[in-house]
């Protein structure tokens, strides 16, 4: 027998009381665990989607002739400029400090030929790269694999009557179509994609790169930092992040957590209000029995050791339910909330943080209930002496 | 020197029309081994005075000696602990703690002693058996009889081996054979040595005491040895 074989045994043959108490911690830490996990679970999500976003760096010529777009960035003029990357410097995008977290390095060289009379973009891309990178696309026929094959964007496959298939002649180079690019609303729709060696070629730019797309791999690993280490390694080039879809969702997830943490802290501070409650009336209710313990010479500390026992032991035990009831919540929860790559993350950080703060929380407002009880006056306590 | 010795001891409480005196100057020695009746009419100071000795409240003014403690001298945690090593309660009530079993409720002062847990259930095991309870030991205080419930709150005041029992009217909501039977065990203990303060309203157990004194309106009125044995 010890001061916890009291604590137990009060709380198992007290069940009622146990489960109010229970109730009261144990909807705080789980609200706290649902909107933790949820937004986890969101950010999550959003680094996901981060990394099949594609490229989230550009690297593209310095020039100040401004004549060629592609996805937004302005590129170097075909004709005139003659600053295009050397494609022997890309072997330095390698050497950077965070190259781990490069996922995909896809060069491109673009310029202007002449099909079937009317001139038209062409691409020329490392295919399984390029391929890797724009999950987005989808192709009817297959991506292109030998030097003389092409996959033709929507809107020139249109122009130029093209299917897969077809044999078409680019400056009297044959090429055989394998794919037509599905609409993307892009200006990939009016691009012609070949091989790299077989556009360099065609293009006139012999072992020269028109812009590269970089995809780095982590929703949180440092972008400007990485941006920073590409411009040092390619000095010659510009180099630019590309990060608003992400950052504006970013940014709504954190509004979310801001609400979170408030509702958290709300619900966590009524739980406190129902332990204090509880454990006051719980000590009142026990006037007599410590009026017994003192008097069978139970010291202060030993009262106000028992009460806390009582209030850790049921604090714990609503930290471990509360924290599955939470990732419960959130698992009915995240379907409604997020989009269909969202998953539960069972995280121990979060499960030992939950116990933690159910065993703060209920011992805190325990505090003051167990020091009323241990300085119950004995007598007053007891009536019948 | 005696095992208790009381000097001047008063207790008055404060009421809104004058100060009560519940107990007012008593003087008083126990020797080793008494078996003390206290008896008086209801509001004579019987229970003030049970309360005083057992140090759950503090005097007005007078000291109490036991084993030449000053106990009113002693800072409160250690007024507790004196109460654990010289003292076995028995209450008018019983006051078993419900969500305990027998076993439990005896065990309840070796809680918060340094003692190993086999020891103390032998201890209570001892105890209970003596009181001839062995056999309820598993049993919740609802379960058992007002008198078995007597006998589990003396096997309590016993199992800490102390050497003063304060008894408040321990046979108080026991029928006349069961509180007979009760009075038969205190008896036993007293000849066996165990020094006891009783209170009691019952005139039918003033033969099991060595001594009884009177009180009334806080003073002792008179007191009556028992003729010797």
């Amino acid at each position: 027998m010890k001061l916890r074989t009291i604590a137990f045994n009060n709380l198992r043959r007290r069940k009622a009381r146990l489960a109010f108490l229970l109730a009261g911690l144990l909807i705080g830490i789980a609200t706290v665990v649902t909107m933790l996990s949820l937004s986890a679970a969101m950010t999550a999500e959003v680094q996901h989607q981060m990394e099949n976003f594609g490229a989230n760096i550009l690297i593209t010529p310095k020039t100040d002739e401004l004549s060629l777009s592609y996805g937004g960035i302005t590129l170097g003029g075909v004709s005139v400029d003659p600053r295009e990357i050397p494609e022997a410097d890309l072997a330095r995008i390698e050497t950077i400090p965070n190259r781990r977290n490069i996922a995909a390095v896809a060069p491109k060289v673009l310029g202007a030929v002449e099909v079937k009379g009317e001139r038209v973009m062409l691409m020329g891309v490392a295919a399984d790269r390029e391929f890797h990178l724009k999950r987005w696309w989808s192709i009817d026929g297959r991506p292109l694999v030998e030097r003389n094959e092409l996959v033709a964007g929507s809107s020139v496959a249109r122009r130029l009557g093209l299917k897969p298939g077809d044999s078409v002649e680019i400056e009297e180079f044959p090429f055989t179509v394998t794919g037509i690019l599905r609409e993307t609303g892009s200006q990939d729709d009016d691009l012609l994609i070949a091989a790299m060696a077989t556009a360099q070629i065609l293009l006139d730019k012999p072992g020269l790169v028109s812009l590269v797309e970089v995809a780095a791999l982590c929703g949180d690993c440092p972008v400007e930092e990485m941006v920073e280490q590409l411009a040092a390694a390619l000095p010659e080039a510009r180099v630019g992040a590309i990060q608003q879809v992400v950052k504006s969702r970013m940014h709504a997830i954190e509004q979310f957590q801001v609400f979170a943490f408030g509702v958290a802290v709300v619900v966590i501070l009524i739980g406190a209000l129902v332990v204090f409650v509880t454990m006051m009336g719980s000590v009142n209710e026990r006037t007599r029995e410590i009026g017994i313990f003192r008097a069978l010479g139970f010291r202060r500390a030993h009262v106000a050791r028992l009460i806390l026992t009582e209030a850790a032991t049921v604090s714990l035990l609503a930290g471990v339910l509360g924290y599955f009831a939470g990732m419960l919540a959130t698992g009915l929860l995240l379907p409604m909330l997020a989009e269909a790559h969202a998953q539960l993350v069972w995280d121990g950080t979060l499960a030992a943080g939950s116990l933690l703060l159910a065993l703060l929380v209920g011992t805190l407002a325990s505090l003051y209930p167990a020091l009323h009880a241990s300085r119950l006056d004995p007598t007053t306590a007891l009536r019948t002496l | 020197m005696a095992f208790i010795e009381i000097n001047g001891l008063s207790k008055h409480y404060p009421s809104r029309a004058a100060v009560v005196a519940a107990l007012d100057g008593i003087d008083l020695s126990i020797d080793e081994g008494t078996f003390l009746g206290v008896m008086g009419p209801s509001g004579s100071g019987k229970s003030t005075f049970l309360s005083l000795i057992g140090g759950l409240c503090h005097p007005t003014a007078g000291t109490i000696r036991v084993d030449g403690i000053d106990i009113f001298r002693l800072p409160a945690e250690q007024l507790a602990d004196f109460r654990r090593e010289y003292l076995g309660f028995v209450f008018q009530s019983f006051n078993l703690v419900p969500y305990l079993t027998a076993l439990e409720n005896v065990m309840l002062p070796l809680a918060v002693k340094k003692l190993a847990n086999g020891e103390k259930r032998e201890r209570a095991h001892q105890v209970l058996e003596r009181v001839g309870l062995k056999a309820r030991a598993g049993h919740l205080p609802g379960e058992l009889s007002g008198g078995e419930q007597e006998r589990v709150a003396i096997a309590r005041a016993l199992v800490n081996r102390p050497p003063l029992i304060l008894a408040d009217e321990p046979t108080g909501s026991l029928d006349t054979a069961t509180a007979a039977s009760i009075m038969e065990l205190f008896a036993e203990l007293n000849r066996e040595g165990q020094t006891i303060v009783m209170v009691t309203h019952n005139p039918e157990t003033r033969g099991n005491f060595h001594r009884t004194l009177l009180l009334r309106d806080g003073r002792v009125a008179g007191e009556s040895l028992a003729p010797a044995a």
